[in-house]
């Protein structure tokens, strides 16, 4: 499950930190093992043209949300939300139990939202 | 003497190989107590205290005779001071609201930032119902219960020392007879939490002079959604049901009802008959070892615990610093890992440990971390799980810093 690439993902994640302009900020809590991800969201003619996330959390999770932030990023809003859970699987390449299926989602989950919001 | 070779014989969980080190979360079961549960299930699964036919009678002489067993287990003075319960959870929620029948606004409870959340959460909502006040008794430098800041936090009306035996975060045992000397000089009611402290010690609720002792079955070898409620006699009469229903009353009419004599009296609808069972098994099994033995066993392999964690310089066990009030339990986290990493990992080694808050919020919190990993243990564990423990740590340690 910890293939070098995840790895490489948790230890350097992808547009970590805070945006300066972001349009849309959501906060994610998973109160299962404590995480807290914070997303940034630039949106421009519906279009998200910066996005970033803030937080700690485990490999799975970072990893997902610097994967995810890395794929959306020039994407017309109403593409994406139509990614679904599958896609961040894919996405990661694992297979993971229920526990730990919140951990990649939790990112997937923040992005819809802020997006909906 | 515990011969951990031979019960982990009588485990038949164990057979797959698991290193299985979340007894704190739930114990694996022996063979005798899943045999006394299905003799119940397959030879007379009737209801208790209803039947006069045979099935029935045996029924309530096999739930009956748990309660003594359980009695003998705690010492309690009288069978009747026995409840059975669904767990913890239920016995401490009960509890509280027993005790909350004589407070009034204004009145306040002292509880420690050691409390699992069913020792927290319950006296939250009768807060709110009846604006009485919760109190907390700080942590020392060295992570224990600062028994000094007793006079200091408690006020006039403070009505209930309501506190954990052992914590199940952290493993550090709470300095009870301090404590409860304290509160009785007060005059105050007291509830102890031995969901971990009754596994692991011989539990005598005389000599610990508490009003409340509640634990689990299911973290003491027995099965799950059972539990006690220890209530001082002398305080039957004084309280009133909090669960209302059938088995626990004497008469009932359209407006009011009279109750039955306790245990009854606690004990409103069809109990968790096989569980209960259960626990007499679970409990009867311990005692043929004797809990000083099981205490002494769990104390030496927890030295090795800590010791073992501490040989490897990334992990930081988190509680008391000496150990020396620590006790089946090692709650740590390792540097640049999170803790749920480190589990899954553990796991596909094939251990079992937990990570997460333990239903310790106030805790993770005052340790500045948002979850730990844990490993806590039983009798049936081995320093061989330990040394499969270390083995594993340092490869995670090495999968996460390859770089
Ligand atoms: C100290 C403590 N108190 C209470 C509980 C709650 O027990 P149960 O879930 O069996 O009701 C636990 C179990 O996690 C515990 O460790």
């Amino acid at each position: 499950m910890y293939q070098e690439e995840i790895l490489e993902h948790y230890r350097h994640p992808h547009h970590h930190g805070k945006l300066e302009h972001a349009t849309k900020i959501q906060a994610e809590h998973n109160p299962l093992c404590g995480d807290k991800l914070t997303f940034y969201l630039e949106i421009k003619n519906n279009v998200v043209v910066d996005v970033s996330f803030e937080g700690e959390g485990c490999a799975i999770s970072q990893a997902a949300a610097s994967m995810l932030t890395d794929e959306i990023i020039g994407k017309p809003i109403t593409e994406i939300q139509q990614l679904q859970k599958e896609h961040v699987l894919n996405m990661l390449g694992i297979e993971l139990g229920p526990t730990r299926l919140k951990c990649a989602l939790l990112s997937l989950q923040g992005i819809t939202r802020a997006l909906n919001s | 003497m515990i011969d951990s070779h031979s019960i982990r014989k009588n485990i038949p969980a164990l057979a797959n190989g698991v290193a299985y080190l979340d007894s704190a979360s739930t114990t694996l079961k022996p063979q005798t107590v899943i045999d006394a549960m299905n003799a119940y299930y397959q030879e007379f699964p009737a209801n208790v205290h209803r039947g006069v036919y045979h099935m029935s009678e045996r029924a309530t002489a096999a739930y009956e005779h748990a309660r003594e067993q359980v009695q003998h287990f705690v010492n309690a003075r009288f069978p009747e001071e026995i409840i059975f319960t669904s767990g913890t959870t239920e016995s401490l929620n009960m509890a509280a609201r027993m005790c909350a029948q004589s407070m009034r606004k204004g009145d306040s409870v002292l509880l420690t930032y050691f409390e699992h959340h069913s020792n927290i959460v319950p006296w939250q909502l009768i807060a709110q119902e009846k604006g009485v006040e919760l109190l907390y008794l700080p942590v020392t430098e060295n992570g224990e219960i600062d028994v000094e800041a007793f006079d200091r936090i408690i006020k006039p009306n403070t009505k209930i020392l309501a506190v954990t035996h052992i914590s199940n975060a952290s493993g550090i045992v709470s300095p009870l007879s301090q404590l409860v000397a304290k509160a009785r000089a007060h005059g105050m009611r007291v509830i102890v939490d031995g969901a971990q402290s009754a596994p692991h010690m011989p539990i005598d609720v005389q000599a610990l002079d508490v009003d409340f002792f509640a634990c689990s079955a299911h973290k003491m070898l027995g099965p799950t959604g059972v539990g006690l409620l220890y209530i001082r006699k002398e305080l039957h009469d004084s309280i009133e049901p909090v669960v209302g229903g059938g088995s626990m009353i004497r008469e009932v009419s359209l407006h009011s009802s009279t109750w039955a004599d306790a245990p009854a009296k606690f004990e409103a609808g069809t109990p968790n008959i096989a569980g209960v069972i259960g626990f007499g098994a679970a409990v009867s099994y311990l005692h043929s070892f004797g809990m000083d033995a099981v205490n002494a066993y769990i104390t030496q392999l927890s030295k090795k615990l800590y010791t073992t964690l501490e040989s490897l310089p990334y992990i930081h066990i988190l509680g008391s610093s000496s150990h020396e009030h620590q006790h089946g339990i090692a709650s740590f986290i390792m540097d640049g890992v999170h803790p749920h990493d480190v589990a899954t990992i553990l796991d596909q080694e094939h251990l079992a440990v937990r990570a997460g808050h333990h239903c310790a919020q106030p805790l993770m919190k005052l340790w500045g971390v948002p979850a730990t990993t844990r490993a806590s243990l039983y009798i049936y564990n081995t320093t061989e799980d330990i040394e499969r423990l270390k083995y594993a740590l340092e490869k995670v340690y090495s999968i996460f810093h390859r770089n």
